[in-house]
């Protein structure tokens, strides 16, 4: 399967701040945030389309989201997911001893995932805070 | 209640740190109708603000959160917090500095961490700060003086969206606007802020810390020995450096772009002693862009209060403060917190999967206008009036300036501020741990 090595950011988007007031249990808010913005090029290289399915995974975990071709472009090699639950289940509570995790900048691989699924809320975080 | 219908100018946003304070709300009996002059994110919060909230507090039973009463809720709320061994307090930025007062008497009471959304994302800003010093300035500055301004590692078009406009676009005492002032951006994407500059570097991630070394270098004049760093042209890097050594009043404008990457507080350390260099030759400053419209604010009362101004352990009886010790993403790592409190903010959406995983090991108390993903794994839930919408309090923008929030509308029945409902769990854990209640 084709996977393609990219630089994680998480960050704030106009969308998901505009969705978040609106309610964090929104289809809206999930709709929002529950994304990974790729270059477009790199989204031609993984021959995926907008709204497909994608698994974004770190060292910490991986996360289903929909691909969405980034209006923020060009950014080849960098992947940038919304923050919120989606993103965090891929991001380390690492701080190295600062108190800050790193939100940004982390080294992830994508794939297309066509056939799993995006959770809803409710179901994410259930999966977050199932005991290890 | 307004029975009537009446515009109200000069509306304070509690959306973001900019908490632009030109809004004009109208309100009809009692409920908003409309909003001008905000951004989009500020006119989706005042129209929306009222949707799908809980109008009683919730209680978890059977693993299932049920309508409570107040008192109830006050009652478990307190029992939780009094019986903890080391309670971490946390959230604040969303709220006034008077429920932060409260919530540190509070952490004082119960022996535990005071913690604010600081933490996860200008605590590296913070530390360097300590380190260096910060050149700094208010808004009013800016806008009349600064004929350059750098965003670095920020994206205010989504972030913060009228802080160009009110900054760098408008017009000011000694600046005719945008014509008047060169606009550069660092960051590792086009962003729409970066299509708005005159320059935009587009740097490697994680490339931040040698970026602004070599910035350094260019600013005192030695030469730069690789031809790319960072992912940009030397020579850009020297035209920039010209550009800052030669305008007439420079601010660099910087967001967790520099603080939540690689260096972390190393990159504050650079970027702050960069502007300490440029003020050899000219006039500069440096501002971080404050996420949440009352996280300067926390800092502050935090820092009044116990001398520091975030992860603050009150759990020996004085204030100790050792970030990567007693921030709330290490506590929880360590597994060493039992409970939690968390105030106008949803930490499950804002931690690392693992720091959320701990949290819901341990009862939380959640004091939120919103439901919220914490909602959803707390023991208690107390739905409060929204700041700046049903009810006032004390703030500070990103620069400083405190400012005084007022009610629009009033809140729903039965519903109370932040402030009074930390009050009365503050009564009820001196109850229980046998003090004098103060009133």
């Amino acid at each position: 399967m084709l996977s393609l090595r990219v630089t994680l950011l998480s960050g704030r988007s106009l969308s998901q701040a505009r969705a978040k007031v609106s309610g964090k249990l929104s289809d809206k808010y999930a709709r929002s945030v529950a994304i990974c913005e790729l270059d477009p090029d790199d989204m031609k290289s993984l021959g995926i389309s907008p709204d497909q399915k994608i698994k974004v995974s770190t060292s910490t975990g991986s996360v289903v989201v929909r691909a969405v071709a980034s209006s923020q472009a060009p950014h080849r090699g960098v992947a940038f997911i919304p923050y919120g639950p989606w993103a965090n289940m891929v991001l380390s509570s690492e701080t190295q001893g600062t108190g800050m995790p790193t939100f940004k900048g982390v080294e992830a691989e994508v794939t297309p995932a066509p056939n799993e699924e995006v959770l809803d809320l409710p179901h994410l975080v259930a999966e977050m805070t199932r005991r290890t | 209640m307004r029975m009537t219908k009446e515009v109200i100018p000069n509306v304070i946003c509690t959306f973001c740190g900019a908490t632009c304070d030109d809004l004009q709300v109208t309100v009809e009996n009692g409920k908003v109708q409309s909003s001008r002059s905000g951004c989009a994110i500020s006119l989706a919060k005042l129209m929306e603000y009222n949707r799908d909230r809980h109008l009683t507090p919730l209680m978890k039973k059977n693993g299932e959160l049920h309508e409570a009463s107040y008192q109830q809720a006050v009652s478990r709320a307190a029992e939780i917090l009094a019986n903890a061994k080391y309670p971490i307090l946390y959230g604040w930025s969303s709220t006034s500095c008077e429920a932060t007062k409260v919530g540190i008497e509070l952490t004082e009471w119960v022996g535990g961490v005071i913690d604010n959304t600081t933490t996860v994302c200008h605590g590296p800003t913070l530390l360097g700060v300590h380190d260096i010093g910060e050149v700094s300035c208010t808004f009013g500055e800016v806008r009349q003086r600064a004929d350059l301004i750098v965003y670095w590692g920020s994206n205010p078009i989504h972030s913060h969206p009228h802080h160009m406009q009110r900054l760098a676009i408008r017009k000011g005492r000694f600046r005719g606007g945008r014509k008047d002032r060169k606009i550069v951006v660092v960051d590792v994407r086009k962003t729409d802020t970066a299509k708005l500059a005159d320059h935009f570097l587009q740097i490697t991630p994680n490339g931040d810390y040698d970026l602004l070394c070599a910035f350094r270098m260019a600013v005192r004049g030695d030469e730069l020995e690789q031809d790319v760093i960072a992912g940009v042209p030397a020579d850009k890097i020297e035209e920039i450096a010209d550009l800052m050594v030669s305008c007439g009043f420079g601010i660099l404008f910087f967001g967790v772009g520099l603080t939540m990457t690689s260096g972390k507080h190393r990159n504050i350390d650079v970027a702050l002693s960069l502007v300490r260099d440029l003020n050899a030759r000219t006039k500069f400053l440096i501002m971080p862009m404050r996420g949440w419209y009352n996280v300067a604010g926390a800092n502050q009362v935090t820092a009044w209060v116990t001398g520091f101004p975030y992860a603050v352990d009150l759990s020996q009886g004085y204030p100790r403060y050792n970030p990567g010790d007693t921030t709330v993403i290490d506590i929880l790592s360590r597994g060493d917190s039992d409970a939690a409190l968390v105030v106008a903010s949803d930490p499950v959406s804002n931690f690392p999967v693992e720091a959320t995983r701990r949290l819901a090991q341990i009862p939380i108390v959640t004091i939120d206008p919103r439901p919220s993903a914490t909602g959803l794994i707390s023991e208690v839930v107390f739905p409060s009036a929204i700041v700046g919408i049903e009810t006032g309090g004390s703030i500070y923008r990103m620069d400083g300036v405190a400012l005084k929030t007022k009610p629009v509308v009033p809140p729903p029945p039965g519903i109370r501020p932040d402030v009074e409902i930390l009050r009365d769990i503050l009564r009820e854990v001196k109850k229980l741990k046998g003090g004098q209640t103060l009133e």
